[in-house]
């Protein structure tokens, strides 16, 4: 049994990271974390508070306005191959197949067809979107698409796994249906997984880690540890009796920022 | 153990919706009705007294053919398609040259927008007889005309085409450590060509018309000189003939430029 405490390698840190939109607009103020290694961790906020930001001054695709992001303790320049973005809006390209957009890393790093085709397949087949490789993203529905987006993201064989809401544009039954397969996942694929969330069920039941960030600008209010135990089916993790008090404990941290 | 997880295909999986399209065939039928309807009304509004300029589409059919015999569309031809190749092939080149470089290089876009913006809203042809004074009567003057009123059209629809990438596309190609090149050739170049064709076609009316102001109004010669010479001496069905002669011509570069298209870039199969 693999016990989950706080003191396990960091793989990821931000130090006092600031950012202004043009000029006056601060979106992220003096956030500072700690991200461990293979353990999921959530960024929780209410929507406009600076969370995508946060993601992706991460990914690298924002320069912060001052402050550092550093993995494995080396400051990054921009994106790198160590952290794969899985997108909100899922950024596939319209006229690709899902055999061309999960392969869209590989072939950016130039891997020849054969072998990014035969890797992407085994992606699209662990992400359950096999007899789909030829479709087109129009001709697929939104969980399928994120899916994809998975799927090219888990290619490039990042340590670091960035998503922004990945669930949030799907019903209820999809919703729940990804978070069993991505906890799934995450038992046959060693990943530190980031990702930005704004329902508070949806942190406490993933995530080893759940980082609260205050109304904008967004700054750090609180940490906590929910310790579920998921080790055993996937059914049982919401039934166990801290679940809910978790919920309801973060609901009110929470409430001050919401109007 | 890798491996081992399956995930079944939800309900919402299988809600495809793949719109069929139909057969070439039938599109095809229905263009030549349109075709065959459009003469129709042309003949009958020609055999009615409308005007004694405008005759009947059998007359102007029969023209046609005896132009063709008599090498009067040979002669006229001779004198417009070379100025004509050289001018579309100028427009189509340059245009695209010009709008995907701009597009992709921030810094020049300052100055050579405004002057795109000024050709494709002014009314460019009333520049057309100012080209006498600086090339003469000449095919210059003819070429001149013919990208000035068609290359603005091609490069500012493909400036648009390069502009209009949607950022989250560039910001995932970026995440993926895509190449410049990479990114301008996997996402940048595919967003912008519907933009870009649409602009070709454009252009290449725009051409077109260069071509036909410029044998009207500076240089009498060509198909310009037959349709100027032919109302002249009264001949209307010659000079509807050489009108129509040119519309097909024009018909005809814009299919191929769409063949070209659909080679370049199939169409996504269902
Ligand atoms: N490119 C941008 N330019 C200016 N303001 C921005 C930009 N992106 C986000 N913002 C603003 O920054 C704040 C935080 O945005 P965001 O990180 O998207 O929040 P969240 O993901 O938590 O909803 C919002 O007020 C938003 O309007
Ligand atoms: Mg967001």
């Amino acid at each position: 049994m693999k016990k989950r405490s706080r003191s396990t390698e960091v793989i990821l840190s931000t130090d006092s990271i600031n950012v202004v939109y043009q000029e006056s607009l601060i979106a992220l103020q003096n956030v500072s974390l700690d991200i461990p290694a293979a353990k999921l961790t959530a960024i929780l906020g209410p929507s406009g508070c600076g969370k995508t930001t946060l993601l992706k001054v991460i990914a690298g695709l924002i320069k912060p306005t001052s402050g550092s992001v550093k993995v494995r303790g080396k400051e990054i320049e921009g994106p790198g191959p160590d952290r794969a973005l899985v997108f909100q809006d899922f950024a596939l390209l319209p006229w690709a197949t899902v055999l061309q957009n999960v392969g869209f890393g590989l072939r950016a790093r130039g891997v020849p067809k054969k072998e990014r085709d035969e890797t992407s397949l085994h992606y699209i087949k662990e992400v359950g979107l096999l007899g789909f490789e030829d479709k087109y993203p129009h001709q697929l529905s939104g969980g399928m698409r994120q899916r994809t987006g998975l799927a090219r993201a888990l290619t490039i064989n990042s340590d670091i796994l960035l998503m922004d809401e990945p669930f949030s544009a799907v019903d209820e039954q999809m919703r729940r249906k990804l978070q069993e397969d991505l906890l799934n996942l995450l038992k046959v694929e060693n990943k530190t997984v980031i990702f930005v969330t704004h329902s508070i069920e949806e942190a406490v039941y993933l995530a080893d880690q759940v980082i609260i960030l205050s109304g904008r600008p967004g700054s750090v209010a609180e940490i906590v540890y929910p310790k579920i135990d998921r080790t055993g089916e996937i059914d049982l993790i919401r039934r166990q009796p801290g679940y809910i008090d978790l919920v309801d404990e973060i609901w009110s941290s929470l409430k001050k920022y919401v109007e | 153990m890798e491996n081992q997880i399956k995930y079944s295909q939800t309900n919402e999986d299988s809600k495809l919706n793949i719109t069929k399209v139909g057969p070439k065939t039938s599109l095809l039928f229905f263009r030549i009705i349109s075709f065959f309807l459009v003469f129709l009304i042309w003949e009958l509004a020609g055999r009615s007294d409308i005007s004694i300029a405008f005759p009947p589409f059998s007359k102007v059919f029969l023209a046609f053919i005896e132009m063709i015999l008599s090498g009067e569309f040979v002669e006229a031809y001779a004198d417009s398609l070379p100025p004509l190749l050289i001018g579309l092939l100028i427009t189509v080149v340059g245009g695209v040259i010009i709008g995907v470089s701009v597009g992709l290089v921030r810094s020049a876009e300052w100055f050579i927008m405004p002057l795109l913006i000024i050709f494709q809203t002014a009314p460019v042809s009333a520049l057309i007889p100012m080209l006498t004074y600086i090339y003469g009567i000449s095919d210059t003057s003819k070429i001149v005309a013919i990208v000035i009123l068609g290359m603005p059209l091609v490069a500012l629809n493909s400036y648009k085409g390069i502009q209009s990438t949607n950022p989250s596309l560039l910001e995932m190609s970026a995440s993926f450590l895509a190449s410049r090149t990479n990114t301008i050739i996997f996402v940048i170049l595919p967003s912008a060509q519907k933009m870009i064709f649409a602009g070709l076609r454009l252009g290449i009316s725009g051409a077109f018309i260069g071509i036909v102001l410029a044998e009207l109004l500076i240089t009498p010669t060509g198909i310009g000189d037959l349709i100027t010479y032919n109302r002249f001496i009264a001949r209307y069905d010659k000079m509807f003939a050489t009108i129509v002669s040119i519309l097909a011509i024009a018909g005809l570069t814009l299919s191929l430029m769409r063949v070209f298209e659909d080679w370049l870039f199939p169409k996504e199969k269902n």
